[in-house]
């Protein structure tokens, strides 16, 4: 088993007290940012580090910070801790057992952006979450590491926890700093980019939990420990969020570039009942799926994508024989007509329109003319719609018909499902 | 229903959170719901006039969020996730248990009005399937034998 950095102190107990997270080291880091470090020598460090950003795009997060403008103030940091991209659960996993890891993250990015006010912006139903972050904000106020004034610094720093409401699209970042402005959460158009014209219309960066829980670390053990794991351009360690049809499914730590194959049987035990891989959605929802000849792919976000899909969140879904594939992507469709925000025509119209042909074509109505028409529909929305969910949406269809268009084909011939079922997809 | 003294200090606390108090729309809108088990048009009002705007927009706002709820529900709500990676591991099954044992469809509450059901969109943990949320809290690795166990909880709190 790989050693555990995000997750060193996840199972300790009292895991998400200070008490705790002191005994280990915690806010070390913080406090010799603030000693030794003027904000230019941090976002070197972190560029140097390689780290990318861990909510999905794997933008390197040193160069997102190089973006805010020169003389533009008050700028902000807001944390993206909207986790909802299905099959994703590793966000939750640090906010609730080593929130303070979280917390110190945030410190250190405000730091280095020059914000003074951070915020975390927690989905709504992650009530412990937002629980366990604002008891943590309030016992790093108490110890002197947020405040005024912070260890004698001069530095000044107000964390604000912000609870979404029910929305997944508010993961967008965009779509995000609309809602944290008290508004529906409605993607914006890009540029201006938030680094730029952000919260308030001032600038913003948007970091992922994850990243951020990734810089104490970095700090502490400099660039050159993070980019000695990994591969050249994905350096460091990931969070993976193993689940659906294997035997232990969970949220495992392994260094970019492990093979598919070993978080899937050596940490995951290998799917349930033994059955066949059937296909593997390697990166969250959006990720389009790969067949089972995928597993010896490695986890990283080049060797994913020249496999044609993503590294995304690093959330793998295990899908295995007896599951209906024409299901599997109705389902996924589904989720993303019923989360559109209904600003655009290609979202709003394509989406609806795809789920509506997957599930006429699971009821056993479907025609042959319809998958060129989902094709058509994928084209019609990818890059084309106001916001990444379009081609979110495009991931499932696009794949499952290039991989299992028989499975498709017979569905439509025969009115029904040929594979043997094991499990009805809800 | 006038909202408690409680509840209007709260909102006061989360309105001087933000540099801009618009951004206390949702925690405003939770206080509320919290208050009152759902949105009403009072809620509406009692937020606009803390954020300065009017309950028209306060109302179009809240329609965008889903656990924001415009209509009552049982004392428990019962949310059962049903996307992919809980459907791939039962799922489905289970929510026709859970319907069978409180004798009511997905949408609906019991008579007592102790439950109501409903699916919802994922929950955000997927690798402790399948899941159901009742209330704030999360019950993960659910079988059908801890479900019997759970309700037999909560009626038993319910009941005091």
């Amino acid at each position: 088993m790989a050693e555990k950095y995000l997750l060193r102190n996840i199972g300790l107990p009292d895991s998400h007290r200070i008490e705790t997270y002191l005994a280990q080291g915690g806010y070390r880091s913080f406090a010799r940012v603030l000693k030794e470090m003027k904000p230019a020598e941090l976002i070197d460090l972190v560029k140097r580090s390689g780290l990318r950003g861990r909510g999905g795009a794997g933008f390197p997060a040193g160069m997102k910070w190089s973006f805010v403008p020169k003389d533009s103030y008050p700028r902000y940091l807001v944390c993206n801790a909207d986790e909802g991209e299905p099959g994703t659960c590793k966000d939750r996993v640090l906010m609730e057992g080593d929130p303070h890891a979280v917390i110190e993250g945030v410190a250190i990015a405000c730091y280095a952006i020059e914000a003074h006010l951070g915020f975390i912006y927690v989905r709504g139903e992650f009530t412990l979450s937002a629980e366990r972050l604002e008891a943590a904000i309030a016992e790093a106020k108490a110890h002197g590491y947020l405040g005024q004034n912070i260890l004698g610094s001069g530095y000044d720093l107000e964390i604000v926890v912000h609870r979404g409401a029910g929305a997944y699209i508010c993961g967008e970042e965009t779509a995000l700093l609309t809602s944290l402005e008290g508004e529906r959460g409605n993607p914006r158009l890009k540029p201006p980019f938030p680094a730029t014209e952000g919260l308030y219309r001032k600038p913003t960066v948007i970091n992922n939990v994850e990243t951020l829980a990734n810089l104490p670390l970095i700090i502490e053990r400099g660039p050159e420990w993070y980019t000695s794991m990994g591969t050249e351009k994905s350096p460091g360690v990931k969070l993976f969020a193993l689940s659906g049809q294997v035997k232990r499914p969970g949220v495992y730590e392994l260094p970019l570039g492990t093979p598919l194959r070993t978080l899937i049987e050596e940490y995951g035990g290998g799917t349930l009942d033994d059955r066949p891989i059937k296909a593997i959605i390697p990166g969250g929802s959006s990720s389009p799926m790969l067949p089972a000849s995928a597993l010896d792919v490695t986890l990283d976000y080049e060797a994913i994508a020249a496999a044609g899909s993503m590294l995304g969140s690093g959330a793998v879904i295990v899908i295995t024989e007896g599951t209906c594939i024409v299901s599997v992507a109705r389902r996924l469709v589904e989720f993303y007509a019923h989360e559109d925000c209904g600003q655009c025509v290609p979202g709003r119209e394509g989406i609806a329109w795809m789920a509506t042909i997957l599930e006429r074509i699971e009821a056993g109505h479907g025609r042959e003319s319809d998958l060129d028409l989902l094709l058509d529909i994928c084209d019609g929305l990818s890059g084309r719609s106001l916001c990444p969910l379009g081609d979110a949406a495009v991931g499932p269809v696009r794949s499952s018909i290039k991989h299992f268009r028989d499975e498709y084909l017979a569905h439509i011939r025969t009115g029904q499902c040929v594979a043997p079922t094991v499990v009805r997809i809800a | 229903m006038p909202f408690s003294e409680a509840a209007q200090r709260e909102l006061q606390e989360v309105v001087a959170r933000y540099p801009d108090k618009r951004s206390a729309m949702l925690p405003a809108l939770a206080i509320a719901q919290r208050e009152q088990g759902y949105l009403t048009p009072e809620a509406y009002e009692w937020v606009a006039k803390a954020l300065d705007t009017t309950p028209t927009w306060v109302a179009s706002v809240a329609s965008f969020y889903t656990m924001l709820r415009k209509e009552p529900v049982g004392k428990y709500l019962i949310q059962v996730c049903t996307n992919l990676s809980c459907s791939l591991v039962g799922a489905q099954p289970l929510l026709l248990y859970l319907q069978e044992r409180l004798g009511i469809r997905v949408g609906e509450t019991t008579p007592d009005g102790l439950f109501t059901l409903a699916t919802v969109e994922c929950l955000g943990s997927c690798a402790t399937a399948p899941v159901m949320q009742v209330n704030d809290r999360y019950y993960e690795r659910l079988t059908r034998e801890r479900i019997d166990e759970i309700l037999a909880e909560l009626r038993a709190e319910a009941e005091g």
